[in-house]
């Protein structure tokens, strides 16, 4: 496999786990403008536990995704009390304040940035993220995904079906944080360098809006969302410049023709029906 | 010493309060985020600067950005808030923020991404009461920006046009069912939108003599959170929203340097959110928006 091919793929695998610590709060009906707020948790303390005490890669990555995690739980009590457009501006607000604080710690180098001394190779990555999509894949076949998909739908209704829905809310958001933190923490040991500029509200927004793109109603959208959004400014390499914009369009004229997304439960089972037909 | 950070958080908040403004009209009337908003602010200072800076007289070059930004708006109302009337709550949100995205990205293409300064039109003058010197564009544009958000409140109490939109804030259906022609009246407001949006992009050029491709970003976002603070649909609660955020913006400058403006000025719309969601002055919500 040529370098070239090699980075890309691992670019596809941060934008995998991105889109799904994006999908799962969407799944259960919260727009998390603020992912890339977890990211900054996760890199950061992953990278404080390998650079400081020496830890082990692993143990310092997942430690990382633990405390964005407990971050999120921390937040999300009072954080869900608000829904819709107003949980959305909350995160996106909780993602520039996390941010920010980070801008300032000296201890972790303010904002010239923290180098990271330990490597990781692109293996650990891609692998990481085809293990993300293989838990969600998995996840998606137990009663939970049904949880949200109904939480989502009608919180009245599935709150009358005995669900308890704060507990899924929570559930959806502090997992989707702890997937971020994850993949902040591998950020940050494959290119040996963070910082908190990086992750900004346009890196939240450009993973929603891929995963958007792909659709949240299956758990594949995000997989294709991350696809699209990575490799299709590959092959408009001609036109470098234009990749983001291009995107834009692209979400723009999706959004107005197909606004559920590319992939949706309906699309399953109609090419099932259709490829039966056609066996027949 | 507080006076003059007092007298600067005001000018700078005047910005705020026009885009607050924006938001508000879009969310009370349509019940729409119209996250493309920071865009049209962008496209009012890049325009203009751009325009002035191939030789054109400013008058030309302010009228070229707000035709954009109008063009903008209704480019908008096509494509983004018609097809998206009757889906999910999310779609028009993603679809203005992608045209965000489409518009910082333009001007990235076309005018390069670096920062940029804007040429001096308004004379530098200052005036002086005792210890506090108040710049002379700064003071202007603020007069300009609370002038026309009187002036819109006022259109929107008394005039004709005013009652109607407020006739669709309060229920389309009725209002539609009342003669009120809605497919007419929602494009204009979208154009009207923009051009408010723009005037602030310019306004901010004139004052602070600088312009990016991030700026309606960068300001833009704190339109929005000016809107939240002040209560989502309420013209009065975008102006106070709008004024405390400049004021908070500057004072924290003052006292804590400016690496943490984020940290107070989001944590303040993070801490109200909760606190109360509905905003200093909104009305605790009977239908849910969104």
């Amino acid at each position: 496999m040529t370098g070239y091919s090699l980075g890309i793929l691992v670019l596809l695998s941060f934008n995998v786990i991105a889109a799904y610590a994006v999908y799962l709060p969407l799944a259960a009906g919260q727009l998390n403008l603020g992912i890339a707020g977890f990211m900054v948790v996760g890199a950061y303390t992953a990278s404080f536990l390998t650079n400081e005490f020496g830890w082990p890669v692993a143990g310092a990555v997942a430690s990382g995704g633990a405390v964005a995690a407990a971050v999120a739980l921390l937040v999300a009590i009072p954080i869900l009390r608000t829904h819709g457009i107003y949980l959305a501006l909350a995160t996106f607000a909780l993602g520039q304040v996390i941010a920010a604080v980070f801008l300032n710690l000296e201890v972790v180098g303010g904002a010239s940035g923290y180098p990271v001394t330990v490597h990781i190779e692109a293996m650990a990555v891609i692998g990481t993220a085809i293990g993300v999509v293989a838990f969600m894949a998995l996840l998606s076949t137990t009663r939970f995904a049904l949880y949200l998909t109904a939480v989502k739908s009608d919180p009245l209704v599935s709150d009358l079906m005995g669900i308890n829905i704060r507990f899924i809310k929570v559930a959806a958001f502090t997992l989707g944080a702890a997937v971020a933190g994850i993949g902040g923490g591998l950020y940050a040991h494959h290119f040996n360098y963070i910082e908190a500029q990086y992750f900004s509200v346009m890196l939240s927004t450009y993973t929603v809006l891929y995963v958007l793109l792909g659709g949240t109603q299956t758990v594949w959208g995000p997989l294709v969302g991350a696809l699209i959004f990575t490799l299709m400014p590959e092959l408009l390499r001609s036109s470098a410049q234009w990749r983001y914009a291009l995107f834009a369009i692209f979400i723009i004229l999706f959004m107005a023709v197909r606004p559920q997304g590319l992939l949706t439960t309906g699309l399953g089972s109609y090419l099932r029906k259709r490829f039966a037909r056609e066996a027949a | 010493m507080i006076a003059q950070q007092v007298i600067n958080g005001l000018m700078l908040g005047g910005i705020y309060v026009l885009i607050a403004v924006a938001f508000t009209l879009a969310i009370g009337v349509l019940n729409f985020l119209n996250f493309s908003i920071p865009g049209t602010f962008m496209v009012g200072g890049m325009v203009s600067w751009a325009m002035i800076k191939v030789g054109w007289h400013w008058t030309i070059a302010f009228s070229a950005a707000l035709l954009c930004a109008a063009f903008v708006g209704l480019l908008v109302y096509w494509l983004t808030y018609r097809p998206s009337k009757n889906s999910d709550p999310e779609v028009p949100l993603v679809s203005s923020l992608g045209f965000l995205v489409l518009l910082e990205n333009i001007a990235i293409i076309y005018l390069g991404s670096d920062q940029q300064s804007f040429p001096q039109i308004i004379a530098d003058f200052n005036m002086r009461i005792g210890p506090v010197v108040i710049g002379g564009a700064q003071l202007i544009s603020l007069v300009v920006s609370l002038c026309v958000v009187f002036g819109l409140s006022i259109f929107l109490k008394k005039s004709n046009a005013g009652r109607r939109i407020r006739a669709i804030a309060e229920n389309r259906d009725t209002a539609a069912l009342l003669g009120v022609n809605v497919g007419a009246l929602v494009p204009q407001l979208f154009v009207f939108n923009a051009l408010f949006t723009a005037l602030g992009g310019i306004l901010f050029a004139i004052s602070y003599l600088q312009v990016s491709p991030f700026m309606g970003e960068n300001l833009g976002f704190k339109g929005v959170s000016a809107m939240i603070i002040g209560g989502m649909g309420s013209i009065w609660g975008a102006i106070i929203g709008g004024l405390l955020i400049g004021l908070v913006e500057v004072l924290s400058i003052q006292s804590l340097g400016s690496d943490f403006v984020n940290i107070c000025v989001y944590g303040l719309l993070l801490l109200l959110l909760i606190i109360r969601p509905e905003g200093l002055l909104g009305k605790p919500a009977a239908r849910d928006k969104l």
